[in-house]
């Protein structure tokens, strides 16, 4: 393919056995023989520490003695109990700093138990037998609106359906599963997450009704007014801008946006990525789409950070990784410019940063460009007001996302929130599913008192 | 260097390393690849009479535990089943071409007298330097009054032990069972029989495992299981004990023992001879890995006694023997309390667990609201199950905290039979 100065954008640049290739399982599943060799590695723990740091709180000692005694159903039941998103939690969660950080194996032989890995052997032969677990609780004549149908609007709603609750879930996008399904790397989850939504609803009792957008065809005062209770899944919708000029250049991107595009592409040959591409982000969407670029076979690609790794928000594992895969980090650079040839994007300036001795970021006025044919933008996503809030009731706001107390209630009666929108600790799946099983509990026990 | 070389019973061998009557010393193929890899000696597969026994196919089942594929290891095979010519002639032929190594030949014949006479002449005829009676094998041949049934009647043992001393210059080592209540009664019925040595421990009555699909025992033969021999590292501890037991026994001063059970490192023979065998013997553990494990049983062993100061075997063997006691001798003013050395700790809370749950309720879990593991040394007995427990090596120490008195259970006042001072 000829080289060209500006606006190298193609599809095809690798074969499709080499797109096949680079977008297969980047952590291939565990077979018997090697699970139960890792499984004998875990000690066991009393008051596991594993446990404490898993934000569903996965009895995970439990689980692993139960994969050594071949008792998988025991195994699943255990992970799928605490987190109904167990299956893609195993291939997504940045374990080196939740569980597996934790593992007393840490200590003398700084290898922890494989737990995400014995995870998902524990969990992918109920997805792939289709095996329900669970049951629906008798049917209590309750009627539970979701709003999002992320990891938090649907682990929220299989609680409740477990329950007997009717839920009804309101979703914007064509498909379920939220960031599972649009914002996360192809090669972690390859072909699971409708897989895994798909077992979720099985359950019976939830209704899924797509196109449904708050603030565009919702009304959140409607819905309050309609079912006993709304739970608000809405994620962040919104992407934060560079604040520079020319980010309508042809070739500037928002790097979810390039990410949801990926994962919607059956044929990614026909996907076109820009020969130099720049990633300008710290965070796991810089870095998935930083390493999807590379991997859908941009020739060079460099992920600019203003500030240094320990401040990124990609774990040490996932920047090594990208590191590993080809990407060219650059730390302590801000960008300054958007370059341009009539509207279509050439590169990128940055200046050099530092920070000063109070441990501000500043600049240091050194200046560098990157040339580019595609920049992707990843710095940080945010709730998006208009349809979140002001969407015909009014929900009281905390440092921008929904503020919700212990029980993830809203400022609105018989409103309840959770995930993303609300934050609080980590932007990570497991967290919104753990709010949305905490906020499910909630809204049961609330329910349940009326008449 | 250590001199590894042992005289049992006026059997020579460049080291006290055989291996034990089994399958690795069916034949000439198998035992010349053990000499080769350095073995002292060898027990031949069980001869019998002719016509030779057949066997079943599936014949071993092994216990694996916590990823150790054999932890013990039961089989339901039958002596040789080779023609007695056979063996003869190949025993013979090993003997010829590796001389300086130990040839002792097991046998099981029926238990009559004209039998052993009958074997007895044509064993001697090869040039073999000892015979073993194989009074042990719990299985099959038991059924046929054989192995183990004669084994558990020391007047049988007696018996048999004196006809081969009669009928052959040979010396008699005599293999016991384990499935009896008190070794010690057919090891005395061998020594009044004359047998010059005593080996132990054939293998334990067992069954392995039982498949739940097949609602049947392992290992199955088309659908029936039976119950078979039990040997590997899971008996070690037993056969230790029954050594001991044989050692230091009044009515059988002297008794040379031939050690054998779950052998499979120079410390597990080092720990026999300390009980007092004068040479060991191995099977599983050969069966597990090849013949090559004798290469580190020799070095290690050597290694090990250099480092002690011990010259030759002689120095080291039964001399663990005084210290095996009875119970009420044991010292109870003797206390010690575990230390757990917070540097090393994980923190993964099993001592505490284990002695919260099962024990003594003497190690904290937590400490200003932080994961802690501390021994309450009021509450702490000295019971060691928590330094066992514990995944780190040396996290847990027990340490001495009396003040060096004695008093046993002999004069202790709550002993109604104390001896009155």
């Amino acid at each position: 393919m000829a080289r060209k100065q500006l606006a190298d954008v193609a599809a095809g640049r690798l074969s499709v056995q080499q797109l096949d290739k680079n977008y297969s399982d980047v952590a291939p599943p565990l077979d018997r023989q090697r699970a139960l060799i890792e499984a004998q590695r875990c000690h066991y723990c009393y008051d596991a520490p594993c446990t404490t740091a898993c934000p569903t709180g996965i009895d995970i000692a439990s689980f692993i003695r139960s994969i050594t005694t071949d008792n998988l159903r025991g195994a699943a039941e255990t992970i799928l109990d605490a987190n109904i998103f167990g299956g893609i939690c195993a291939r997504v969660c940045p374990t080196e700093i939740l569980c597996e950080g934790a593992c007393v194996r840490n200590g003398p032989e700084e290898k922890p138990v494989e737990i995400s890995a014995l995870q998902r052997y524990a969990t992918d032969w109920v997805f792939d037998d289709d095996v329900q677990l669970f049951e629906r609780g008798q049917r209590t004549g309750k009627r539970i609106a979701v709003v999002g149908a992320g990891p938090a609007g649907l682990a929220c709603a299989h609680a409740l359906a477990r329950q007997g609750h009717d839920v009804v879930v309101f979703e914007a996008r064509e498909k379920s599963g939220g960031l599972n399904e649009y914002g996360i790397a192809a090669y972690k989850v390859p072909g699971f997450a409708e897989r895994e939504v798909e077992w979720l609803l099985s359950i019976g009792g939830i209704e899924i009704r797509h196109g449904q957008t708050l603030g565009h065809n919702l009304r959140l005062d409607e819905l309050r007014g309609e079912y006993h209770a709304v739970f608000l899944g809405v994620g962040l919708a919104a992407v934060n801008a560079l604040g520079l000029a020319g980010e309508s250049f042809t070739g500037v991107r928002n790097a979810v946006d390039f990410i949801a595009e990926l994962r919607q592409t059956a044929d990614l040959s026909t996907l076109p990525i820009g020969r130099r591409v720049v990633v300008i982000g710290g965070g796991n969407t810089a870095i998935d789409a930083a390493v999807q670029s590379k991997k859908l076979g941009a020739e060079s690609v460099t992920l600019v950070y203003r500030r240094g790794p320990e401040s990124m928000s990609a774990t040490v594992v996932e920047q090594a990784f990208a590191q590993t895969e080809g990407v060219h980090v650059v730390h302590f650079a801000q960008p300054r410019r958007l370059l341009d040839e009539q509207g279509t994007v050439s590169g990128v300036e940055f200046e050099h940063t530092a920070l000063d001795a109070a441990g501000k970021l500043v600049g240091s006025g050194e200046y560098f460009s990157l040339a580019a044919d595609t920049v992707l933008k990843a710095i940080g996503q945010v709730l998006l007001v208009e349809g979140a809030v002001k969407a015909g009731d009014q929900l009281a706001l905390n440092q921008g996302r929904i503020r919700v107390d212990e029980h993830f209630a809203t400022s609105l009666p018989g409103v309840w929130a959770g995930g993303d929108c609300v934050g609080g600790k980590v932007d990570l799946t497991v967290q919104a599913v753990e709010d949305g099983k905490r906020a499910a509990r909630a809204i049961h026990a609330a329910i349940s008192k009326q008449a | 260097m250590a001199d590894l070389s042992c005289n049992f019973v006026g059997i020579k061998s460049p080291n006290p390393f055989w291996l034990a009557s089994a399958p690795p010393t069916d034949k000439y193929y198998n035992v010349v690849r053990a000499f080769e890899a350095g073995w002292g000696g060898v027990v031949w597969k069980t001869l019998g009479l002719d016509p030779h026994v057949v066997n079943v196919s599936s014949r071993y089942g092994a216990v694996q535990w916590n990823g150790q594929r054999i932890a013990g290891l039961n089989n339901i095979e039958l002596i040789t089943d080779r023609p007695l010519a056979v063996n003869l002639a190949e025993i013979r032929q090993v003997k010829r071409e590796w001389p300086d190594r130990a040839m002792i030949v097991s046998l099981m014949v029926p238990c009559d007298e004209e039998s052993w006479k009958y074997i007895l002449p044509m064993v001697e005829d090869t040039g073999a330097d000892a015979v073993e009676l194989n009074f042990g094998c719990p299985h099959g041949m038991s059924e046929r009054g054989m192995g183990s049934a004669v084994g558990q009647v020391p007047e049988y043992v007696e018996m048999v032990a004196r006809w081969v001393k009669q009928h052959s210059r040979l010396p008699c080592i005599v293999k016991l069972t384990p499935n009896i209540s008190d070794i010690r009664s057919s090891a005395r019925g061998a020594f009044r029989g004359g047998a010059d040595a005593v080996s132990l421990i054939n293998t334990i009555n067992s069954i392995t495992s039982v498949d739940l699909d097949l609602m049947a025992p392992t290992p199955t033969v088309d659908g029936k299981g039976t119950h078979g021999g039990y040997c590997g590292p899971a008996v070690k501890p037993i056969a230790l004990s029954m050594v001991s037991e044989i050692a230091r026994d009044k009515e059988t001063p002297g008794i040379p023992i031939s050690g054998i059970g779950g052998i499979g490192t120079w410390r597990d023979a080092a720990e026999f001879m300390a009980l007092g065998a004068g040479s060991v013997q191995v099977c599983t553990a050969a069966m597990h890995y090849g013949f090559r494990i004798v290469e580190d049983m020799i070095s290690g062993l050597s290694s090990w006694m250099d480092q002690k100061g011990y010259a030759r075997l002689d120095d080291f063997v039964g001399k663990a023997v005084p210290n095996v006691t009875d119970w009420k001798f044991l010292n109870l003013k003797y206390d010690i309390k575990a230390l757990i050395n917070q540097d090393l700790c994980i923190k993964c809370g099993l001592c505490h667990i284990a002695c919260e749950d099962t024990a003594h309720q003497a190690i904290t879990a937590s400490k200003n609201g932080q994961r802690y593991f501390e021994v309450i040394d009021d509450e702490c007995v000295g019971c060691n199950l928590c330094m066992h427990v514990c995944p780190v090596d040396q996290c847990i120490t027990m340490t001495r905290v009396d003040d060096g008195e004695f008093g046993d259970w002999t004069t202790h006042p709550n002993n109604p039979m104390r001896a009155v001072v």
